[in-house]
């Protein structure tokens, strides 16, 4: 006989107590694994969504003058005044704290060329950083190699051009190797071309016009990151595009705070039915528990008992809370996401942690009932039945 | 110096003018071996008496020794420890736990001795032998008649080899039949030399006892 087996015979004997108490642990358990559980599905959404949006941050030459366009009407130029950024030196931001949170940097090389007595805006770009960038680009051709280039829309409806077509830049030929689907952005109005291409047109080699960054870090803000980079590029000015991110995140921080909220209260619930059942329970049990200490139980050994009750218990309760919670997170995150397809995997951290905060609450909860019992008299104990 | 000595024990509850005096200033001596009985009227004073003799009860004054162990200059947990290891007890309401058997009953008082599980099970099967339960100790104590489930507390009481065995009213709740049974079991308990402190109302059981202590209205009357 030990501790341990009288506290599973009593368990045993006393089922409608233990499924009560289970019941409380579970729906408090259940509770919070939903509420963590949906709360990463919909972060894990968001970040997917957010990468959908593209560049989030955008790297410029610093200037001490205003930009003078607004919604695509541009009412003077200052942006080719400005002194560019050294290729090279956006390597730097591969050094950065959370450079692992950057999906991609982009650097464009802009200027003005003549085309057909047309003046255009020639962008050279990373085709590769572009996808990533750009998700939502789709081209009617093909993406450009050496000595290609392809139109936005507009400029392809413009100066009559389409895929095929040949055209000529500062005396170099170029064949138009895709038009660029509407975007309904300036992207439109753009002749896009290889960086390098696009440098030795415009006689920049080695400088970029500007860099746009995808970056993601959901526990760190975005700010941060914007610092970090601008750190890294003194002489650049580096810029979220806050409205972006700023207003997902705040949301999200907001149903987190509400989320707590709630755990909180469901925790203290389920902590509040432990403690009133277990003080029934030691009630119940004056007469064993006289006959415990006569027999030579230490208070010790009469508190062990107990705890060891509300332990296996409330790590029943635990593992149960955890599948029910995750089962309830399958259900729930479909009214909550626009997204179909998002996983709720098994989280063995999630897991681990249910049921050590159940085992916690249980045994927080029962102290003070295994206090009582533990100080209970064994003569009042016995002379009271 | 005597195995168990009381000296002037005066047990009081309540305060100021509602003191109540359970016992009032009892010193007595029991050698090792011997077989006592507790007689007096209901409300006399002996249960009080027993529960301070079972370390349970601390007297308003007095002292209480045994094996030269002042037993109330301990602290609670050292008295614990001292029930466990000098002292058996018996009680009229058998107490038993009804959801364990038989077995698990008498090896109770063992759940905190260290020892393996097998040797725990020998000593509980060498208990419920010296009682004549082997066969039953599968059983739960729903399960058998007031007779064994006195057997039961007696084979618990013993199952740790306890100097000391305190029993309250023992045969209260049996016949005449199953009485003398239970008495003369604790006599071959006694015979083998653990002294026996054994509260009655009964004569008969009385007999077995070679010294009575008399209580009467919380004092010694009788001592012999």
């Amino acid at each position: 006989m030990t501790l341990k087996e009288i506290a599973l015979k009593n368990l045993i004997r006393r089922k409608g107590k233990v499924a009560f108490i289970l019941a409380g642990l579970v729906i408090g358990v259940c509770t919070v694994v939903t509420i963590i559980s949906l709360m990463e599905a919909m972060t894990s959404d968001i970040n997917k969504k957010l990468e959908k949006y593209g560049a989030n941050i955008l790297i410029v030459p610093k200037s001490e003058k205003l930009t003078l366009t607004y919604g695509g009407i541009s009412l003077g130029g200052v942006a080719f005044e400005m002194e560019e950024i050294r290729e090279k030196d956006l390597v730097r931001i591969k050094s950065i704290k959370n450079a692992a949170n950057i999906a991609a940097v982009g650097p464009l090389a802009l200027g003005v060329i003549n085309v057909d007595k047309h003046k255009v805006l020639l962008a050279g770009a990373d085709f590769k950083a572009i996808k990533i960038l750009k998700p939502w680009w789709k081209v009617k051709g093909n993406l450009p190699i050496e000595n290609e280039v392809i139109l936005g829309d507009e400029t392809a409806r413009i100066i009559n051009l389409r895929t095929g077509s040949f055209i000529e830049i500062n005396g170099q030929k170029l064949r138009v190797s895709g038009v660029l689907q509407p975007t309904g952005s300036q992207d439109d109005q753009l002749i896009f071309s290889r960086l390098e291409t696009a440098q030795s047109l415009l006689g920049k080699e080695g400088r970029i016009s500007m860099a746009e960054v995808a970056a993601l870090c959901t526990a760190c803000p975005i700010t941060e990151m914007v610092k970090q980079i601008s750190d890294a590029l003194p002489s650049a000015k580096v810029m979220a595009i806050q409205q972006v991110v700023k207003s997902r995140m705040e949301t999200l921080s907001q149903f987190k705070k509400l989320s707590y909220g709630v755990s909180a209260i469901v925790i203290l619930v389920g902590s509040l039915v432990v403690l009133v059942t277990m003080m029934g329970s030691v009630r119940e049990r004056t007469k064993e528990i006289g006959i415990f200490r006569a027999i030579g139980f230490r208070k010790s050994h009469v508190v062990r008992i107990i705890f060891i009750e509300t332990a296996i218990v409330s790590g029943f309760a635990g593992i149960m809370g955890y599948l029910l919670g995750l089962a309830a997170t399958k259900i729930a995150v479909r009214f909550f996401t626009e997204s179909q397809s998002v996983s709720i995997p098994i989280n063995f951290e999630l897991a681990g942690w249910a049921i050590v905060m159940a085992v916690l609450v249980g045994l927080v909860s029962s102290a003070y009932p295994a206090l009582i019992a533990a100080r209970l008299d064994p003569n009042e104990a016995l002379r009271a039945l | 110096m005597s195995f168990i000595v009381a000296e002037n024990l005066v047990k009081q509850y309540g305060n100021g003018d509602a003191t109540v005096s359970a016992i009032s200033d009892i010193s007595f001596q029991i050698e090792s071996g011997e077989f006592i009985g507790i007689m007096g009227e209901s409300g006399a004073g002996k249960s009080t008496l027993l529960s301070i003799m079972g370390a349970m009860n601390a007297p308003t004054s007095g002292n209480f020794m045994v094996d030269e162990i002042d037993v109330y200059s301990l602290r609670q947990e050292q008295r614990a420890d001292f029930r466990r290891e000098f002292l058996g007890f018996v009680f009229q309401s058998f107490h038993l736990l009804s959801y364990l058997t038989v077995a698990e009953n008498v090896m109770l008082p063992l759940t905190t001795v260290k020892a393996s599980r097998k040797q725990k099970r020998a000593m509980a099967e060498e208990a419920l032998n010296n009682v004549g339960l082997n066969d039953k100790a599968n059983r739960l104590p729903s399960r058998i008649s007031g007779g064994e489930k006195e057997r039961v507390a007696i084979a618990r009481a013993i199952v740790n080899e306890p100097p000391v065995l305190l029993a309250d009213e023992p045969t209260g709740n049996l016949d005449n039949k199953t009485k003398h049974k239970i008495m003369e079991l604790l006599q071959k308990l006694n015979t083998r030399g653990v002294t026996i402190v054994m509260v009655t109302h009964s004569l008969q059981c009385a007999k077995y006892a070679q010294r009575i202590l008399y209580v009467s209205d919380g004092l010694l009357v009788e001592n012999g």
